[in-house]
């Protein structure tokens, strides 16, 4: 029975467990109660595991990572985040950081799923049969899931801010972290983004130096401009000038900069990728 | 035959902001009762002084001293006679009797129940006395006001559970280092509200403790106390940048933290927050210092609206509270009539005791 089932309905079913956070934490804190972690944690988990298999199915059909179209491209993004928050969301213990990763895995999965033409068609061989640079990518847009939970974290530790500064401290702003924790996760986080995306580019440079034409420059120049800033950003926090509030916008920016990028990427591959079309699932 | 003119006039936090409050906070209390002692017609006064309130209780047997009063302390203050007719409270009678068992219960403090102005009453009257401006009247009063508070504490909830502002320091505290364990907390000053919100510090787990005062002995006893380390009082902007969270409870006149001091030790500390809280008044903080990156500065009324949020749990016990107090204020406002009026029929002063020497 469950054999008979899409990848894309295992990951709608991922999506439904990612919205099931949402909601249970949206009542929660409009109840004026703290989201229970508990819940928040179990469903983001249902739905990594759905999102795991359903990707793992497209991953085996396809014989490889599955990167292939814009959107494989989101849900293991997607995917990326949840596994960062799971692992990083029980030293944390933050309900609230459940909360808005259950938003932004929904975020990522139901856009991702809702529009059929990121899905129709996707380019087979596109790592040119190289596990180098199936590595490659695979780290690069894991980086990007990073990124997406340290965006994540930047707007609470500025809402936190805000709630600080402004001297509002009750309702839901009483459920964040403090500031300090948020702003050690921050660079924690950071420092993983920038290890995982440096690898990567250190690997996709070896084939790049290889062959300098398989690579298109908006790709280039996309990926190595979210590299600069990420680095930046980190080197800056290091030393003392990049703080706070300006060290939190520089990583929504850096999020930002990184989902913008991906169409660059998207569209420059592997010369010798093929389109194939897809018969879509439900 | 009338009765006496009992009065209470003042600023509360419920009329003036803390930046006025400050302005009315009389430097010199001494200064005042002199002030005040030398009003025609006045028999009795006393003066509650507190971080958030000046009140003055008098007693005399023309109703037009109460503005002579106000003419006095506007003078001693500096401070416009029409700004503070318009901001001012004034009382009377069994309304001002009221008042007074409100103030001392925690009724009418910005933190409902709290246990501190029942103290600071206490040393109000207790320096009214020694300063020999009480009489038949404000005897009565008062020592009807300490035992109504004491029933109240002891009937209702009103007390339990109360948020203290020390409490309420440590928990902002929290929002912002999270584990307190590893946060340095230096105590500016010596006063109890400074005291109790270091052992609030200590007893939630504030592992580095200072104390520095402008008297170097009471600091070694405050410190010695609360296992604490002593810092020179002249330190202290040198040695700013070594703590996370200062408070502060100086009874100095002046700022004793300039922003620019605050400044300069974040540039020594950048990455790391600063959490000041100033229960100081006048403040001891330079409001500007709550622009700086990382700077968190909050004051006494600050506080008190964080704690607010915790008023509703307890406004039922209040509204007992309050029946009880009209019930008992209503028993000594007939009794204080009745001695007037006996006193008056035998031929002394109304709010006057036999056998105690007219004051002030």
């Amino acid at each position: 029975m469950l054999s008979d089932l899409s990848d894309r309905q295992w990951l709608w079913g991922a999506a439904a467990f990612y919205v099931a956070g949402l909601i249970l934490g949206t009542a929660a804190l409009l109840r004026g109660e703290r989201p229970s972690g508990l819940l928040i944690y179990g469903a983001i988990l249902a739905g990594y595991l759905l999102q795991f298999v359903g990707l793992g199915i497209r991953g085996h059909a396809t014989g490889g990572c599955p990167l292939g179209n814009r959107f494989e491209i989101f849900q293991f993004t997607a995917w990326s985040a949840v596994t960062l928050y799971l692992v990083v969301g029980v030293t944390f213990r933050s309900s609230i950081l459940g909360y808005f990763s259950s938003c932004l895995g929904a975020a990522l999965t139901i856009l991702s799923l809702s529009i059929p033409s990121w899905d129709a068609v996707r380019r087979t061989h596109i790592f040119g049969n190289n596990p180098w640079i199936e590595l490659h990518a695979a780290l690069a847009i894991f980086s990007y899931g990073v990124f997406g939970l340290l965006a994540l974290t930047s707007g609470l530790f500025l809402l936190r801010h805000f709630s600080l500064k402004s001297k509002r401290l009750g309702g839901w702003f009483s459920f964040l972290p403090s500031i300090i924790d948020l702003d050690h996760i921050e660079v924690r986080l950071l420092g993983t983004g920038v290890a995982l995306l440096t690898l990567a580019l250190a690997f996709g440079s070896v084939y790049w130096s290889r062959d300098t034409a398989s690579v298109g420059h908006a790709k280039l120049a996309a990926t190595v401009a979210v590299w600069v800033v990420a680095v930046a950003a980190l080197g800056l926090r290091m030393t003392g000038r990049l703080l706070a509030r300006r060290f939190a916008w520089t990583c929504l920016v850096l999020f930002a900069a990184a989902l913008l990028s991906l169409g660059a990427v998207d569209r420059s591959r592997h010369p010798g990728a093929v389109q194939a079309s897809l018969r879509l699932g439900p | 035959m009338s009765e006496p003119h009992f009065f209470v006039m003042g600023v509360t936090h419920n009329q003036a902001p803390l930046e006025v409050r400050e302005r009315l906070a009389p430097a010199s209390p001494e200064a005042l009762r002199a002030d005040l002692a030398a009003v025609s017609g006045l028999s009795e006064f006393a003066l509650l002084s507190t971080c958030n309130r000046i009140e003055l209780y008098g007693v005399a047997a023309d109703p037009g001293a109460a503005d002579s009063v106000q003419a006095a302390y506007c003078a001693r203050q500096n401070f416009v006679a029409a700004e503070f007719e318009r901001i001012r409270f004034r009382l009377s009678g069994r309304e001002a009797a009221l008042h007074l068992f409100e103030v001392a219960s925690g009724l009418d403090s910005q933190l409902l129940g709290e246990n501190e102005i029942f103290g600071q009453v206490k040393a109000a009257y207790a320096a009214a006395q020694s300063g020999g401006s009480t009489g038949a009247v404000l005897n009565r009063v008062f020592q009807k006001a300490f035992q109504a508070a004491k029933h109240v504490r002891t009937h209702t909830g009103i007390s339990s559970g109360q948020v203290s502002i020390a409490s309420v320091a440590v928990d902002l505290a929290g929002d912002i280092f999270g584990d307190l364990a590893g946060a340095r907390v230096l105590v500016l000053g010596t006063g109890e509200v400074g005291e109790a919100t270091a052992k609030a510090f200590r007893s939630r787990g504030a592992g580095d403790l200072a104390v520095a005062g402008r008297h170097r002995g009471r600091a070694e006893g405050v410190a010695s106390g609360l296992g604490a380390g002593v810092l020179h009082f002249d330190e202290r902007n040198s040695r700013l940048a070594d703590y996370d969270i200062v408070v502060c409870s100086t009874s100095a006149p002046d700022a004793v933290l300039s922003a620019s001091a605050v400044s300069a030790a974040m540039r020594r500390r950048p990455a790391r927050p600063l959490l000041l809280i100033d229960l100081a008044l006048p403040r001891d903080v330079e409001v500007s210092a709550a622009r700086l990156q990382n700077v968190f500065l909050y004051n006494l009324d600050d506080l008190a609206r964080i704690a607010e949020q915790n008023r509703s749990a307890r406004e039922a016990d209040a509204a007992r509270c309050r029946a009880i107090l009209a019930e008992r204020v209503d028993g000594l406002w007939r009794g204080v009539l009745k001695r007037s009026l006996g006193a008056q029929g035998a031929g002394e002063p109304p709010g006057q005791e036999a056998g105690q020497a007219a004051s002030p």
